[in-house]
């Protein structure tokens, strides 16, 4: 076997059981790995309508093919479960090294199903493998719990787990692995929670094989260049992090201010730059696995109230916990994110849903006496942050997320989201496509299901203009095609900035040997997306749910390069269904599955 | 001239692209524990540093070593193993006092760096700079000047 490793462990945390499968070809080479082939498995496997948090549903970790070999950036792995946020069909995706090391332990993913009446933890080393007691690690920090699991296990294991925040079903909270990184959103954590697996550890011994070396080596080399060459992954991203988007992005007119309220202007984005972190707080650069780009960072507060360390603060957690709630200090922006590092909590949701409790407070819709929320105030922003992860006093409200949250006081409209998921950092009244694209993520709000910031902002891989529709649906399905595709090698998306389909598909061929054109890898990305689809459909939502908050279909921006703009959804919505080859329904035509051999 | 193989922690990622070309090149396949160099994670503090053979003039290995398996290379000056001499008495990676001279427990093998005949595959790929092969008198060279920067600075701000 090359690329893929043959082999499935599925684990049944209700009977205690653990069975090793054979991969299933079929599968693996119509959908590929990670997010392609986990949505597999877990389709023919659930019920799309059951309950999130319900014994039945599974939760699903899945590497690519390339995940652990010389591909570039090649080192990711994907979980799939139902969301528990929105009740959409989640693929999380995280990066560091857990993905490899579960591929060096023989196998290509793990399907984790029913509910352990306790706490318990996995264990993983090559082919043994344990279901162990984990009630010492239950209600520990990511880090005392990885801690923890290393010394019991390996110190060298990679450690995956949740932190107080999937304990306690926050619905948005992650699930960490090596500390630091996250499968971060659509609360996939809060689903390990409710299963009391508090943790996996992996160690394995073994190793990766590729079909053909001479050619594999040839196409990672050329995408490795590439990406060490280009200006986004070899020099911006390299240097700044993704940080380096905040001034970018604020002389776009894009950078979200108080919960999408204001022009997206923000004064004072120079002091939450990307620019002024490595002037000010940068340890060092930190690389995820098999990764030229390295845009990691290590992050440290020396000292004052806002003490603390860690990785990140990415550009997405840096916004939401910044302008977005009119926050200018980096210092309580990195305190936060780091809080939601070791509590376990999507920052993107947290922040969101911070910025509309706000604004529901500051238009006396939430009262005072509730809490007493304000726009800038980092003192509160740190404590909610807790109370949110331990589902403290408001924080019990907040850790339900923005929509929930606006529902309860009967204005679901302050809710920046998109099928419930809050939205990322970048305005879509400022970018008509990224706006197509909110409305039509499969995992709700969502930026990096075909990162449409890429042409509309950065101009690659050609500059389009942000304010027109026209030929906005048919580049964005390109992108949502390819992202598919990428994800579901193992691949990191921001590789897309520099190599294109023939290196993602070139790598992923040499890589297994599954000899098909690019034309069918991109084709397999586009049936991944149908398959995602038909998942949501099948779960109860509809077209009416491929849309966006109405603040920004009615609210004209109010400054700015883009003011006055609105997003024209109505415009793009028709045409994209059409070129999906969906009916007006949104929903997949029998000629368009049967061309993607989808039964 | 002799090169020497150099390794500068404070540029490492922690990517372990090495060990992967390193394991790829001497064994076909991607296995980090079948790579020649080694990348120590502290993981929560990100702190990486790529452990390698250093090429020792007086090499505790090569001393160690019972039946003379190990012998410098005249070219690349690299310590290299003897496979069809070698005991596997590991004696030598106990001897080491770097750690960077591995036994590979499923191969029955010892393995070390052997600079790739003179042209080492990790420093080719490392994506940071954090490896490099070069001259000797070179290798430290930015260290120095750096240093001597900084004193320039000081004493010239205190004129």
């Amino acid at each position: 076997m090359n690329g893929w490793m043959g082999k499935i462990l599925r684990v049944n945390l209700s009977k205690g059981t653990i069975d090793t499968e054979a991969l299933n070809m079929a599968y693996a080479q119509q959908y590929i790995g990670a997010r392609g082939l986990g949505t597999k498995y877990f389709m023919e496997e659930v019920d799309p309508k059951i309950d999130p948090l319900s014994p039945e549903n599974k939760i699903v970790f899945m590497t690519g093919p390339v995940t652990g070999t010389f591909a570039a950036s090649g080192g990711r792995y994907n979980v799939v479960t139902k969301g528990p946020l929105n009740g959409t069909i989640a693929a999380s995706n995280s990066g560091g090294t857990f993905g490899p090391e579960l591929k060096y332990a023989g196998w290509d993913g793990i399907i984790l199903e029913g509910k352990s009446e306790t706490p318990v933890y996995l264990w993983i080393y090559n082919d043994q493998v344990e279901i162990r007691p984990a009630e010492e690690l239950w209600g520990k920090d990511v880090f005392a719990t990885t801690d923890m699991v290393k010394e019991a296990t390996d110190e060298d294991a990679k450690v995956a787990c949740i932190g107080p925040a999937g304990e306690n079903l926050v619905k948005f909270a992650c699930i960490m692995n090596e500390y630091h990184r996250a499968a971060g959103r659509s609360g996939v954590g809060a689903v390990m929670g409710v299963k009391n697996l508090k943790a996996i550890a992996v160690r394995g011994t073994g190793g990766v094989t590729v079909a053909d070396a001479k050619g594999f080596l040839n196409v990672a080399i050329t995408a490795r260049k590439k990406l060490i060459e280009h200006p986004v992954t070899g020099q911006g991203l390299a240097a700044y992090g993704t940080n380096v988007l905040v001034n970018i992005l604020n002389e776009h007119g894009g950078l979200p201010v108080k919960n999408f309220s204001e022009a997206a202007v923000y004064p004072r984005a120079e002091q939450i730059s990307g620019e002024y972190q490595t002037e000010k707080y940068l340890v060092r650069n930190k690389g995820c696995f098999g990764c030229t780009i390295g845009c990691g960072r290590v992050t440290k507060i020396p000292q004052g109230r806002f003490k603390s360390s860690g990785e990140g603060p990415e550009y997405e957690s840096t916004w939401t916990f910044g302008s977005n709630l009119d926050i200018d200090d980096f210092e309580a922006i990195c305190k936060a994110n780091f809080l939601c590092n070791e509590l376990g909590m999507d920052p993107i949701t947290m922040g969101g849903t911070l910025a509309c409790a706000t604004e529901l407070v500051e238009k006396g819709i939430i009262p005072r006496t509730t809490a007493d929320l304000h726009w800038q105030d980092k003192t509160t922003l740190v404590e909610m942050v807790e109370k949110t992860a331990y589902r403290e006093g408001f924080g019990d409200q907040l850790a339900e997320g923005s929509y929930r949250l606006g529902e309860k006081y009967g204005h679901p409209e302050y809710s920046m989201s998109a099928k419930k998921q809050e939205l990322p950092a970048y305005d879509p009244r400022g970018q008509q496509g990224i706006g197509l694209e909110y409305a039509t993520s499969n995992r709700g709000g969502c930026h990096v299901r075909g990162y449409m910031t890429s042409p509309e902002v950065l101009g690659l891989p050609e500059k389009v203009d942000p304010d027109t529709t026209e030929g906005k649906p048919a580049l964005l399905k390109v992108f949502q095609d390819l992202t598919a595709l990428c994800d579901s090698a193992g691949i990191c998306l921001f590789t897309t900035f520099a190599i294109g389909l023939p290196e993602l598909a070139g790598q992923v061929r040499t890589a297994t040997g599954l000899d098909i054109s690019d034309e069918e890898y991109l084709l397999a990305g586009e049936r991944i997306w149908n398959l995602e689809r038909l998942f949501n459909l099948q779960a109860g939502l509809s077209a009416k749910d491929d849309t966006l908050p109405p603040r920004l279909l009615n609210e004209p921006m109010k400054a700015g390069p883009h003011e006055g703009n609105v997003v024209h959804l109505d415009v793009m919505l028709p045409e994209y269904y059409r070129l999906r080859g969906w009916d007006e329904n949104g929903v997949p035509t029998q000629d368009k599955l049967q061309q993607l051999g989808i039964d | 001239m002799s090169k020497v193989l150099f390794v500068e922690p404070e540029k490492c990622t922690g990517c372990r692209t090495c060990e992967l070309i390193c394991s790829f090149t001497h064994v076909g396949e991607f296995n980090p524990l079948r790579s020649r160099v080694s990348v120590v994670s502290f993981e929560k503090t990100g702190f990486s540093f790529p452990a390698v053979c250093q090429q020792c003039s007086v090499a505790a290995c090569m001393q160690v070593c019972p039946v003379g398996a190990i012998t410098k290379d005249q070219l690349t000056g690299a310590m290299k193993v003897n496979d069809k001499t070698c005991l596997r008495c590991k004696m030598c990676t106990i001897a080491c006092p770097f750690g960077a001279t591995f036994y590979d427990g499923e191969h029955d093998a010892i393995i070390k760096c052997d600079l790739c005949d003179g042209d080492p595959e990790c420093v080719k790929f490392c994506p940071s700079g954090a490896i490099s092969y070069r001259e000797a008198y070179t290798a430290n060279r930015s260290k120095r000047k750096a240093t001597a920067a900084k004193f320039q600075e000081v004493f010239e701000e205190g004129r």
